[in-house]
């Protein structure tokens, strides 16, 4: 503090009021001081409200806009109807979202198991070990490599070699983006899982993996598929890794090997093409896959918020 | 099982955790507590299948590996994309070496390839995207941690998350139809108008450009710092708070001393994430920046990143050295990507012991 009362022992002659009152001992300068203080709290309080405020007003502004704008372009064609040629009025993205669902479907079923195995390995086997630490901290970094990344590694090893995109190269582009996210999320779960209950089934005879499975994954089950929803609903709205694998498609497509169209693909291709009525589909679009993402968060959320596992450890 | 008395979510003073560790025994043949309810029920083939052999030490071992192959499966993915990405850019390593990422030439039709203009669009974009969203994520977890009623805390957490949850596409529709205007018609003249004369606001502005892009940016990068932030603020101890506070200090002098100085490493992890995110963020960017390979020192000027070339032109890149040229970038994009993420989870790391991170 750059004031100090012993510096200044003598109180001014102003001060001479203040010193009546023995409990009020207090200088110009530590009145100035405490002054200033009282003065820079409130204006830092004042900044982080001000600041919060900014950050919410643009979530706001955007989904306010996104339903305005996605609400009053949806209709039953969207959901029906595959895109209708340029300069023709209509048409829906009904092949985008099977096609998005097909992927991500692949995604998954690649994805999850092997990042649920992981995240058993690194909670039930690889406690305190130097190799489970250094696979959590890939698993961390790899969680930050861009999805563009994912989706040329993608493209150099399967595309390149089958020579033509395909549905099953974007969902390994998804599935590789998945599996750090399980990992952590299966890891941290498995943690809560009191170890009393594991030893009850050891101590019964139940072998080790039998005790994984029916014990600690089960116990550990809801916050398991919150971590499994979170991925999924953080893959369902990417669209760099799908740009050069799976590619899109004007058509119905169901074959995994050939290009189909997604749902964000096809939001990206339209929003930045010139006509108003491709706009329009963007935004619907951009609606449908977000109130998606959302009520999946938001199950996340409740389903997690129900506290299955916080009274568990 | 191996118990560790270090391990964060137990209690080691509970004599559970300092139990030695249990072996199933394998050999024994019996009954087991599950078996015996599996019984009383109609029992599946699977379920009798496994009780008469998934008691041996060969099953205990076969699952053990394949969770095992399945962790080590994280490194392979790791090392796999990087070998394979430096396999396909070889054509382009070996032609242009180093002098790739120094050379500003960018010539598909002639085969001239260099890597700088996106390097400074990527760099200008996120550092600027920085400088506008750290005071305020910072700001926001001040006010979460510290300063708000406990009754908004939930609904502002949840609000940020849901922030990170949308879709970097659906930030680029917004931006390309709400802010590129606001940028052309309000902001830029505005700017201008302002701090026109320290030359970074020249030329002429159609919206999009380097600036917009770094406010896309930092709405997108807010959630990620304020919410590791905020975090990182509640693992400082309590008790930290209160001796600051018994000393007289005002809330904010407590803040500063007693939890921004005790965070300040994780905080600077979480900045540095942010970074990482910021230098690989594709769609919204392309969407915005306005794609072409120039340096300016204006922020109006259009520009171009790593990412953005990527997801522009990859599709279209016709003969190997435009292909080799375009997944060299992805692999410079792929190693530094690395190296910030590493330097910040090792931060951010350090703060919270390695608990897991939170998931976005």
């Amino acid at each position: 503090m750059s004031v100090n009362p012993i510096q200044n022992p003598i109180p001014s002659a102003e001060d001479q009021g203040q010193l009546r009152t023995p409990m009020n001992f207090q200088t110009r300068r530590m009145r100035a001081n405490s002054m200033r203080r009282y003065v820079v709290n409130n204006l830092v309080t004042g900044l982080a409200m001000l600041s919060t405020v900014l950050v919410v007003a643009p979530l706001v502004a955007i989904l306010v806009y996104l339903i305005y704008k996605g609400a009053s372009s949806l209709n039953l064609a969207f959901f029906t109807q595959i895109p209708a040629p340029v300069g023709e009025v209509g048409g829906g993205m009904a092949n985008s979202i099977v096609g998005s669902a097909i992927v991500l479907a692949l995604a998954s079923s690649m994805g999850i198991p092997v990042g649920i195995a992981a995240g058993v390995y690194l909670a039930e086997y690889g406690r305190g070990k130097a190799l489970a630490m250094a696979i959590r901290f890939t698993a961390d970094v790899l969680n930050g490599i861009p999805s563009i990344v994912m989706g040329i590694a993608a493209y150099s090893l399967i595309v390149m070699r089958q020579m033509h995109f395909s549905a099953f190269s974007g969902g390994v582009a998804l599935a590789i983006m998945m599996v750090p996210t399980i990992t952590r999320t299966t890891e941290e779960m498995l943690a809560t899982v009191p170890h009393s209950i594991r030893e009850a089934a050891l101590g019964l005879g139940v072998p080790k993996w039998r005790t994984v499975i029916s014990v600690s994954l089960r116990t550990a089950s809801p916050g398991i598929i919150t971590g499994c929803m979170l991925a999924f609903a953080r893959v369902a709205g990417e669209t760099a890794p799908l740009l050069f694998t799976a590619f899109g498609n004007q058509f119905w497509s169901f074959k995994l090997n050939e290009p189909i169209a997604a749902l964000p693909l096809q939001i990206y291709v339209y929003a930045i093409s010139p006509y108003d009525e491709w706009h329009r589909l963007a935004w619907a679009g951009a609606l449908v896959l977000i109130v998606m993402i959302m009520v999946s968060v938001t199950l996340v959320r409740i389903y997690a918020g129900r506290g299955v596992l916080k009274g568990a450890s | 099982m191996p118990v560790s008395a270090t391990t964060p979510q137990m209690d080691p003073s509970t004599p559970s955790a300092k139990a030695t560790p249990l072996q199933a025994p394998a050999i024994l043949n019996f009954v087991s507590a599950a078996e015996t309810v599996a019984e009383e029920r109609a029992p599946s083939p699977i379920r009798e299948y496994l009780s008469t052999c998934g008691n041996g030490a060969f099953a205990d071992r076969t699952f053990a590996t394949v969770m095992l192959i399945c962790a080590l499966s994280i490194f392979a993915i790791v090392l796999f994309i990087f070998i394979i990405l430096v396999a396909r850019s070889r054509p382009s390593l070996a032609q242009f070496g180093f002098s790739f990422f120094t050379r500003s030439a960018w010539d598909p039709v002639s085969g001239d390839f260099g890597a700088l203009p996106f390097i400074f669009g990527t760099l200008a974009t996120s550092l600027l995207a920085l400088a506008m969203a750290v005071p305020l994520a910072l700001g926001v977890a001040v006010f979460l941690t510290e300063l708000c009623p406990a009754k908004l805390r939930a609904p502002i957490s949840f609000l940020t998350e849901l922030l990170a949850a949308i879709p970097s596409v659906v930030y680029g529709l917004w931006a390309v139809f709400v802010l590129v205007p606001i940028m052309r018609d309000q902001l830029g003249p505005f700017l201008y108008k302002i701090l026109g004369w320290t030359g970074f606001f020249e030329g002429s502005n159609f919206g999009v450009g380097l600036l917009t892009a770094s406010i896309i940016l930092a709405i997108m990068i807010l959630p990620i710092i304020s919410s590791i932030t905020r975090d990182i603020m509640l693992a400082v101890p309590t008790s930290q708070r209160e001796a600051v506070l018994a000393l007289g200090a005002t809330r904010w002098e407590m803040i500063r001393t007693g939890v921004l100085r005790n965070a300040r490493i994780g905080i600077v992890g979480a900045i540095i994430l942010g970074l990482g995110r910021a230098l690989g963020e594709t769609m919204a960017v392309t969407m915005v920046i306005g794609n072409h390979p120039d340096i300016s020192k204006s922020l109006f000027a259009p520009g171009y990143t790593l990412a953005s070339v990527i997801a522009n032109e990859f599709s279209e890149a016709t003969g190997d050295m435009y292909l080799s040229a375009l997944i060299e970038i992805g692999l410079a994009l792929f190693i530094v990507t690395i190296i910030v993420n590493a330097i910040a989870r090792a931060l951010v790391w350090a703060v919270t012991r390695g608990a897991p991170a939170r998931v976005h």
